[in-house]
């Protein structure tokens, strides 16, 4: 809501500066979003009068004039323009000024004649024709009738001394889409009077308003109150300068007087209004209905709107007339010909007229108001306000008596004031005379201890919306700053908070940076990865109404998300990335309104230091980390996303928790990276529930411990698992320890054979080993491994 | 004799002292004292002396034996460390060549700045509590007294998932209030929520589809707003110094009352005005309030016994101000040359 500070200074006089201005408001809870000068782009333009206008010696269009600017000296200014003549009042634009949009004048020669300033036009004063009627538009703007004097300043005869401030109104507090709403928390911010104005309204206009016009209101639902007056033998002109100039500082338009009276009402009480011509209303009827079998509106604007049954409209006895509280119809628009005019001035549902609105996508200052739900008490004072300036400006004569039509019962609300409930509330010890004068000061009446509740306050209903006015107007910021008090509780993470922290610091200590993608992603994700057309994975939550297809489903999986990121990075020349997120994925859950939302560990790296191995060995440091239970990797081999050669999935007791492995370079492909990348997928929901038993001490060993190497050659078939299965199973409880190092091919390895070389860590806990106690053991480590698996001593 | 003894003695002291390692030293030991040595040869010359002579010639050479000893074993650390600084000295490195690079993982900044936000509640007794993304609008709007009609529940700002408006992604943290008080049920309660929320923005400089807020929520005997303004004030100066201003203006939220943003003065101008803070001299940081006695009594809470506050902060803009990013794109766009930077 913008409102025009000299505009203001008609209810409450406040000597402040803009900005104390501002602060105070704000603090008052009225929070100025903005404030602005309108004279902020016009510098060092004035009135001045042409002495004297002659030819220019060398041009055959142009005139050299000397304007009188109020000073010793006249200037001399070079004009192009033929409309200027001696002893006109014109804008001069001296030397050094401005003009709105940055333009800056100087004094220069124009084909050899020194210019020292500009006359200019109103269009250059950032005027239209709707703020100047009558103005010569083609040329320069003449004055003469403008009520101004030489050496003005031209920002105060267009009425731009002025300040436009921008409220950001809660939507709490409908009346303050108003000036006089506005004016009140002024009043009450600074505690002065507010000025009140009873609108008189005169009458007598000839004819008999109940005979000449009916109005019904059908949808009493939708419209709690209807006012209508009537204005007859109305001389449809533009407005004077100061209705103009108030208009124009609340950033609309002038049309004409009438039009003109119905916005300056909406600015001023916040109800919007509308005026039809009387002799396109059919059967001297107005109705207010839902557009029903209605099919189109064609609106002021000259839009034809498509209708819904259920949109509030205004008709007529035939057709719709108007779109209630939105926009009126083309068909009743007032027009330079129009004689009876009608004021409408009701209340409409403020649901319904912003559903209509937004269906049409047409937010007017009308429906913006409507869809606040303001006070239906506002409509009557609105109209009178209406018809009184209609007999200020002499534009029509108002008809006695006034069409309203009620469909509710105002119910006036009274609360007690609680002053210890508020004080304890708000941790005060403000006193109930001081409670009572906050309220007083905003014009909520207290009478006893009970306050009798403005119908434009439907905000306050309980103590606590009392309490919020008491601490405003004590100002927030007096109010002490304490510590809770009372019974203490206990705080922190919960345990999976503690294994997420832990997951990953140990993520970054193996040097992976921590990402945030977005948890909506494109349908296409799953193509992307290879996820097959039948997969459960591509039943997901879908968004109705999404921004855009991209961000139009919840992600099932969290691997696309990473990918996206390792591509973009790639796609930056970023060298090498080392990737992780905790994810979240959602999944539909049959017959419950939300999904679940378990969460995903996902490491994932690119880079020339990147292999199966060093992935593989750093999900193990992260499994030892978040003491996850014995666990075993089993080859997969036919996952879609990854290398058919080179994925294993993580198994703890038979059951899959995650899957790691290089990404399928058809899918790399698909995000635009060659080369290889790493992905660790982890279920870190599911695995929080197979950790290992807490850590406990145990006794470090007594006896020193033997290690034996041992290399075997065995067909490239047989896996290390594998063999380190048959080591321990023939090792029995002496084996401490296998260590894989080294696996050898090549010369005097036959082909399709692999040397495997592994240390093993023999120690007793009851004395010290002796050849006598290894060699057995090694013996039948041999043994087993040559008889079931083939593999012989290198 | 004594003259042999002396000479030996002197001759000996000079010859050690002039030892340039310790090769030289055991040469010289052996050359005077070992069995083949100066000084043994002029013992076995001890039999051609008098009985009153023995004695004394046997004193003076036990003395010059134990002299060169001495000497010999002084020399022996000396010529030690000497040698030690020097191969010290040989060793020496230059320091400027830079070290083998260890690449550490870097947390993102905005979960940093969540944490940093965790810390400081879970010191004043505050447990971290999470919940769904995917929420019932009964939940991110009913029960947080906002009515069916209410325009933040429009379409063109909130993602639904099913037709008839039943369930969305939660536009903001504040249903978590709900379940706090539902899950918890007995105050008192201290609870911090943060979490991913959902609004229907076009991507730009400061707006996100997806971003992410910080609901708390207090609930107990005897709260008051004085509690309230106590607990964001020191919110605030944990976060920005001990020196950050705190101001405290009213405003309106559906589910507190009374309600209240909280501004930071700005840091650049310190309430001046500068482009930093668009000339007001203030930086809004949070939206709180005493949670409305409706909302108590939606979750079962009788709000003549309890009264409690409940405040939301938005992470992106707190991570932002802490860090100075100037464009929400790059903490959503990940590139590992701004995630290294935190």
């Amino acid at each position: 809501m913008n409102i025009s500070r000299k505009w203001l200074k008609e209810f409450v006089d406040i000597e402040a500066t803009d900005r104390e201005y501002a602060e105070i408001m704000t603090i008052a809870g009225q929070k100025v979003e903005s404030y602005a000068r309108m004279d902020d782009e016009i510098k060092n333009v004035v009135v001045g009068k042409v002495l004297s206008i002659v030819r220019h010696e060398n041009s055959d269009h142009m005139w050299v004039c000397q304007i009188d600017i109020g000073e010793n000296e006249p200037v001399q200014i070079v004009t192009g323009a033929q409309n200027v003549h001696e002893g006109d009042l014109v804008p001069a634009c001296l030397h050094n000024s401005y003009l709105p949009g940055g333009v800056h004048i100087t004094k220069g020669k124009l084909r050899g004649v020194l210019s020292c300033g500009m006359l200019c036009s109103f269009a250059e004063l950032g005027l239209t024709q709707n703020d100047v009627p009558g103005a010569y538009a083609d040329g320069i703007w003449i004055l003469n009738d403008e009520d101004c004097h030489v050496g003005q300043d031209i920002n105060e005869v267009i009425g731009n001394n002025d300040t436009i401030v921008e409220f950001e109104i809660t939507n709490n507090r409908p009346d303050c889409y108003s000036l006089l709403g506005l004016a009140r928390e002024t009043a009450a911010a600074f505690n002065v009077p507010m000025k009140h104005h009873e609108p008189v309204v005169k009458g007598g206009g000839k004819g008999n308003l109940f005979e000449l016009l009916d109005v019904e209101v059908e949808a009493d639902d939708l419209c709690k109150r209807y006012c209508a007056k009537m204005v007859r033998n109305v001389k449809i002109e533009p407005s004077p300068k100061w209705l103009r100039q108030r208009l124009r500082s609340a950033g609309i338009r002038p049309i004409n007087n009438i039009v003109d009276i119905t916005n300056y009402v909406m600015v001023e009480y916040g109800q919007p209004m509308h005026a039809f011509d009387y002799r396109y209303v059919k059967g001297v009827k107005i109705i207010v209905r839902r557009a029903g079998e209605d099919k189109e509106l064609t609106t002021l604007d000259g839009n034809v709107r498509a209708l819904t049954p259920d949109m509030l409209v205004i008709a007529d006895e035939t057709r719709p007339v108007g779109l209630a509280g939105v926009m009126g119809g083309e068909n009743s628009e007032i027009a330079d010909d129009t004689v009876d005019v009608v004021f409408e001035s009701a209340n409409f549902d403020g649901t319904s007229i912003r559903k209509t609105a937004l269906a049409l996508g047409m937010r007017t200052d009308s429906s913006a108001k409507f869809e606040k739900n303001i006070d239906p008490m506002l409509t009557l004072p609105a109209v009178n306000r209406a018809c009184e300036l209609v007999e200020l400006l002499g534009a029509g004569e108002v008809l006695d008596g006034i069409i309203d039509v009620i469909n509710y019962v105002p119910e006036p609300y009274e609360m007690p004031l609680e002053p210890e409930k508020i004080n304890a509330l708000l941790g005060t010890n403000i006193s109930t005379e001081d409670m009572i004068e906050y309220l007083r000061r905003e014009e909520v009446p207290v009478e006893g201890m009970t306050i009798k509740v403005p119908s434009w306050r439907p905000d306050l209903r309980r103590m606590a919306d009392i309490a919020e006015e008491v601490g405003r107007f004590y100002g927030y910021n007096e109010i002490e700053t304490t510590l809770m008090r009372g019974a203490t509780t206990r705080g922190g993470y919960s345990k999976s908070q503690l294994l997420e922290n832990a997951a990953g610091a140990t993520a970054r200590a193996l040097g992976f940076n921590e990402i945030i993608t977005y948890s909506f992603v494109s349908p296409s994700i799953f193509d992307m990865v290879r996820v097959p057309a039948d997969s459960p994975l591509r039943n997901t939550i879908k968004i109705q109404n999404p921004l855009g297809e991209d961000t139009s489903v919840m992600r099932t999986i969290a691997l696309p998300s990473l990918l996206d990121i390792l591509s973009r990075n790639y796609a930056h020349h970023n060298k090498s990335a080392k990737l992780y997120e905790l994810a979240k994925i959602y999944l539909p859950k049959d017959g419950e309104p939300l999904p679940e939302e378990p969460k995903r560990f996902l490491l994932g790296s690119y880079g020339a230091k990147e292999t199966f191995f060093s992935l593989k060995g750093e999900v193990e440091a992260l499994l030892d980390a978040l003491n996850v239970k014995e666990h075993e990797y089993v080859a997969i081999t036919d996952h879609p996303s990854y290398h058919p050669g080179r994925c294993a999935a993580l198994m703890i007791d038979g059951k899959q928790y995650g899957i790691l492995g290089q990404i399928h370079p058809l899918v790399a492909q698909n995000y635009g990276i060659s080369d290889e990348i790493f992905v660790a997928e982890l279920d870190f929901t599911e695995l929080q529930s197979e950790l290992a038993d807490e850590r406990t001490f145990k006794a470090l060993p007594k006896f020193p411990s033997v290690a034996r190497d041992l290399a075997v050659v065995c067909d490239e078939a047989v896996t290390v698992a594998a063999l380190e299965g048959c080591i321990k199973s023939a090792a029995g409880k002496l084996l401490k320890g296998i260590n894989l190092f080294d696996i050898y091919r090549g010369t005097g390895i036959p082909e399709g054979k692999k040397s495997t070389a592994f240390s093993l860590v023999l120690r007793s806990d009851d004395h010290t080993l002796t050849d006598a106690d290894i060699d057995p053991v090694m013996e039948s480590v041999l043994k087993a491994l040559a008889e079931k698996l083939n593999a012989v001593l290198r | 004799m004594k003259e042999m003894l002396e000479q030996i003695r002197v001759r000996a002291l000079d010859a050690l002292d002039a030892a340039q390692d310790s090769n030289e030293l055991e040469a010289l030991r052996v050359q005077l004292l070992g069995k083949k040595g100066e000084l043994t040869a002029v013992l076995k010359q001890m039999g051609g002396l008098s009985a009153e002579e023995r004695p004394v010639m046997g004193q003076l050479a036990n003395n010059v034996r134990a002299d060169i000893e001495k000497k010999l074993e002084a020399r022996k650390v000396e010529l030690k460390a000497k040698a030690l600084e020097e191969k010290l000295k040989a060793e020496a490195i230059d320091i400027t060549i830079p070290g083998d690079p260890v690449s550490l993982g870097h947390k993102h900044p905005m979960n940093k700045a969540l944490d940093e936000a965790k810390e400081i509640f879970i010191g004043m007794g505050f447990q971290i509590l999470e919940g769904p993304e995917v929420e019932l609008a009964e939940y991110n709007f009913t029960k947080l007294n906002t009515e069916e009609g209410h325009p933040a529940r429009d379409r063109s700002d909130t993602f639904y998932i099913t037709d008839d408006d039943s369930v969305l992604l939660r536009t903001q943290t504040s249903p978590m209030q709900i379940r706090a008080m539902e899950a918890i049920k007995n105050p008192p309660i201290r609870v911090l929520a943060p979490g991913r929320v959902y609004r229907k923005d076009e991507v730009d400089a400061t707006h996100s589809p997806m971003f992410h807020q910080i609901e708390g929520l207090v609930i107990d005997k005897g709260i008051t707003m004085a509690d309230l303004k106590g607990t964001l004030v020191t919110l605030v100066k944990s976060l920005y110094g001990e020196d950050a201003v705190t101001r405290f203006r009213p405003h309106h939220f559906p589910f507190t009352e009374p309600s209240c943003e909280v501004d930071v003065q700005c840091f650049k101008c310190h309430g001046a005005g500068c482009p930093t803070c668009k000339g007001e001299g203030w930086i809004e940081l949070l939206g709180a309030g005493m949670v409305h006695p409706k909302v108590l009594e939606n979750c079962g809470i009788d709000p003549e016994v309890y009264s409690g506050f409940a405040f939301g902060i938005g992470l992106e803009r707190m991570a932002m101000r802490r860090f100075r990013i100037s464009d929400l794109r790059l903490i959503f766009e990940n590139d590992v040359r701004f995630l290294e930077q935190f």
